[in-house]
């Protein structure tokens, strides 16, 4: 932002000129537009929400796997499947893996992908600090599992309570690598949340106010916020952590007086919001499913947003109720208890809110609504045993006991994943330019539904009976037996309905290459601004900024009233999407240097871990990248203004009109455009007509 | 640290923005929300550690706190400078408000000289306190956070003295944006509000 005058680079104080399209003669100016190396060096944030979602798609496998593997260890009693060291390490990473490296990033996918459009804008703020965000968290997140085969992963549960996470409790580099990790992929988290905090605030299309931002976005938006006050807490205590590992301080050191209490309330400063980091952005997309798959606004909009935004706000206030059974006296308690109690009615406001809109609408079943429905009752039911534990008494007897286990998976699994699935039923035509098959989306949703009630809904009961969490096996008379093999039978069903979804996947996309039917630009005949433009999004979003008047902008472009209140369609949807063929449009240009800085911070955690030695090629990498990356101009002045977005895909102008093709969903075909009655404009032409 | 770096570099879009806040100028407020929680989460564990070793008997470690070995006057003198520092920010932006690249630059040298000068002052008390007091990182639960707070805050200044010189460097044969020399400053005004917030509590209050 420095420079009026030009654009060109930066001189050198000396003079000497710099080759504006190969800065420091090391990468010439990447100009692929397909190719890994688009990829690579991509600014584009729908590239990098892709990615996001394909890396944490992956670790969703990679967590699964150990997830089985617990539920194998406990299937039956005595089992010595894995030994007491694995299973304290599997299941930590587990749930590590889990946490940072498939709810937050996919959540992030979804972030990138959709907030620049849904508020009507180019891109996002920093388009390169957004590929830089993917960059550390990706490669922060290969260098923690590649604790794997460098001595073992972490084995101190996902909060790694704090004295047992010191080097004389846990003399291996397992926690090392937790401490490291979760450092380096908090950089990227804390970047990302800024640079989106700001793209909300500052990029939205004229006449977006706040409050005609679709909920998506301003659940995310509450989101990013969170991550902005919830990091910095969580890298203070893993900052101190490192610090006692490798460098020998004091701060959880038990016979110096180093204090347990610190560790977990750092942790839980950090832990709590963390869950309403991962949820939130679900509930976002719950919020914009269900309007669209009824035909209704969403009700009580003003009420979804601040029902959001105080959940975003008692979620720093509740921390505590993690710690009820450490000791840390009856006044603390007594606040978290009714604090915790209180964030229940923002919650239940957002059930009652979805249950409203669902509620006299016409309902289209398609995958992605049941997804959705799926998450309104399972979440409920995790909301439900979550009050059960904000009261200190059962919490004391809950505490550590399955009973939790099944709590927080009914709410992260059942509530953030779900909701999670629903959208890339959802918005996977507008990402990729076809559906997702509905008949085996349905397998798939069905499926994922049962195993998920068979796996964590006899863990209730477990709790109940007693079952310590983190527990390595069970004695045969303890009375576990036939819950565990319930509960293990149930996660091989999910095994089993995850394998459907990639076989979903490869189907719909097998059936795409062979014979392309564009979905057009609103298959869902939906309500948000991202509807309004080409399927799959064209690279530069929109021709033209839109111009915002009304919350359901879009929609509201279709739809109007007629004298007796009644809703008619008042335009063609052809005639209000854009064509996607926008000239003299001008794009941040691709960069290399992002994933050069980024490829620094794993090898300067191995070299704190290891040797310091490997630290050097990481200072390098990480100074010449940020050395790199100011000399190279966001905008490449060699390229053209004329931005040529057809490459690579089939968004022809006329693929705008190309109406609904019937054929590649089945689950869109039960309404039309008359479902309220007197349709001015019907006769043709509504995508889903 | 690199978002600032890119921030004195780009002038891509120069759109108008939604909140009439430049997106550079906004992000740095929002790092700087952030990074309070940052300071929030070390100053608490000082407060909670300060006195333990003298406190608590029987612990493992030397007793040794860090308040005993204050030197208020030095530390003073040299918060003063840092003080001082915030005033030649607000100089060099002036400056360059007026368009005076020449005097944006003296000032943001000053600085950043300044800036070096508090460094120096904290390096020449932490050696004190190791090599004269015997008060290392490493010696109890006190001088370990003591040391990590004051040691964070020293870093952010040397950050800021990186970027400080960074933008004199930049500046040389084109006009600054003066909202970028305003980004850096932000950034370097907290940085001076969090030593206040932190000699008060740490050096100041017993």
């Amino acid at each position: 932002m420095a420079i009026i005058e030009d654009q060109r680079p930066l001189e050198l104080i000396t003079g000497q000129e710099i080759a504006p399209a190969n800065p420091l003669g090391v990468f010439a100016r990447p100009k692929a537009t397909t190719g890994w190396r688009s990829w690579v060096s991509t600014v584009d944030h729908k590239k990098i929400g892709i990615m996001y979602g394909v890396a944490s798609f992956f670790f969703l496998l990679v967590g699964g796997g150990e997830a089985l593997l617990i539920r194998l260890q406990l299937a039956v009693p005595g089992n010595r499947l894995l030994s007491a060291d694995l299973y304290n390490q599997v299941f930590t990473m587990h749930g590590v893996t889990m946490v940072f490296m498939v709810i937050m990033p996919l959540a992030a996918a979804f972030a990138n992908y959709l907030l620049p459009l849904q508020i009507g804008a180019r891109d996002v703020s920093f388009p390169r600090l957004n590929a830089l965000s993917l960059w550390i968290w990706l490669f922060g997140a290969v260098f923690f599992n590649t604790s794997w085969l460098l001595g073992g992963g972490a084995n101190g549960g996902w909060f790694n309570y704090a004295p047992n996470s010191g080097v004389v409790f846990s003399p291996g580099h397992g926690i090392d690598f937790y401490a490291v990790g979760l450092l380096i992929m908090g950089i990227g988290s804390t970047v990302s949340a800024i640079n989106l905090t700001v793209t909300v605030l500052n990029m939205r299309a004229p006449g977006m106010t706040l409050m005609k931002m679709p909920v998506f976005t301003w659940m995310t938006f509450v989101t990013q916020i969170l991550l902005v006050f919830a990091l910095p807490v969580i890298t203070v205590a893993l900052l101190l952590l490192t610090f006692d590992r490798m460098f020998d301080a004091n701060f959880f050191n038990a016979p110096m007086g180093g204090d347990p209490f610190l560790w977990q309330h750092l942790f839980w400063i950090f832990g709590h919001p963390e869950v309403y980091i991962m949820v939130l952005p679900a509930f976002g997309i719950v919020s914009e499913v269900i309007p669209v798959f009824s035909r209704k606004p969403i009700f009580g909009y003003p009420f979804m947003v601040g029902s959001g935004i105080a959940i975003g706000f008692m979620g720093f206030g509740v921390w505590a109720h993690h710690m009820f059974a450490s000791g840390m006296g009856q006044m603390s308690i007594l606040a978290f208890s009714l604090a915790t109690m209180f964030i229940a009615v923002p919650t239940g406001v957002k059930i009652l809110n979805w249950l409203a809109t669902m509620y006299g609408g016409r309902i289209r079943f398609t995958t992605a609504m049941l997804f959705s429905v799926g998450l309104v009752g399972m979440f409920t039911i995790g909301g439900l045993s979550g009050v059960s534990h904000a009261f200190a008494p059962a919490d004391t007897q809950q505490t550590d006991t399955y009973y939790i286990v099944a709590h927080f998976h009914y709410v992260l699994f059942g509530g953030a994943l779900l909701g999670l699935f629903s959208g890339m039923y959802f918005w996977w035509p507008k990402m990729f330019g076809h559906f997702l098959g509905e008949k085996l989306g349905k397998w798939h949703f069905w499926m994922i539904l049962i195993g998920f009630n068979l796996t964590f809904g006899p863990q209730h009961i477990l709790g109940l009976q007693g079952m310590m969490r983190r527990t390595w096996t069970y004695t045969e008379n303890q009375g576990f037996n036939t819950w565990n093999l319930v509960s293990t039978i149930g996660a091989f069903v999910i095994a089993v309905s995850l394998i459907v979804f990639m076989v979903n996947i490869g189907l719909s996309y097998r059936q795409h290459r062979r014979n392309p039917v564009n979905p057009g630009p609103d298959p869902w005949d939906a309500r948000s601004l991202e509807w309004m433009i080409p399927s799959p999004t064209p690279e530069h979003n929109f021709d033209d900024p839109p111009v915002v008047e009304e919350l359901d902008e879009f929609w509201h472009r279709k739809y109007g009233h007629d004298s007796n209140g009644r809703l008619v369609r008042i335009a063609k949807t052809e005639d209000v999407v854009q064509s996607g063929d926008a000239t003299g449009v001008h794009l941040p240009s691709p960069s290399y240097w992002p994933m050069v800085i980024a490829a620094g911070l794993p090898l300067i955690g191995y070299g704190l871990i290891f040797s310091l030695w490997w630290a050097i090629p990481g200072v390098v990498l990480l100074i010449a990248g940020m050395y790199g990356w100011v000399m190279e101009p966001s905008t490449d002045p060699d390229a053209g203004h004329d931005h040529d977005d057809h490459e690579g895909h089939d968004d022809d102008p006329s693929a705008a009109t190309a109406l609904t093709d019937g054929g590649s969903a089945e689950g869109h075909e039960s309404s039309d455009d008359t479902a309220d009655g007197a349709a001015a404009m019907t006769t043709e032409g509504a995508p889903v007509g | 640290m690199y978002e600032d770096v890119e921030d004195l570099e780009f002038p891509d879009d120069v759109h108008a923005t939604s909140t009439g806040i430049s997106n550079e100028k906004l992000a740095m407020w929002v790092y700087l929300a952030s990074d309070c929680l940052l300071f929030g989460g070390m100053i608490s564990t000082y407060l909670i550690y300060k006195n333990r070793p003298a406190e608590v008997a029987g612990l493992a470690g030397s007793d040794k706190i860090p308040s005993e070995f204050f030197d208020i006057p030095f530390t003073s003198m040299t918060s003063f400078i840092l003080l001082m520092s915030s005033l030649t920010m607000v100089l060099s932006v002036n400056a360059i408000l007026r368009g005076d690249s020449k005097r944006m630059r003296l000032w943001l040298v000053s600085t950043a000289v300044l800036g070096g000068l508090f460094l120096g002052g904290q390096a020449y008390e932490f050696r004190i306190f190791v090599v004269d007091d015997g008060m290392g990182f490493t010696t109890n639960v006190a001088s370990s956070a003591f040391f990590a707070l004051t040691g964070l805050h020293g870093a952010h200044v040397l950050i800021g003295v990186i970027m400080l010189l960074s933008v004199v460097l930049l500046s040389f044969g084109r006009k600054m944006r003066a909202e970028a020399v305003e980004v850096v400053g932000l950034y370097w005004h907290f940085v001076d509000i969090v030593w206040v917030l932190i000699f008060t509590i740490v050096y100041l209050i017993p």
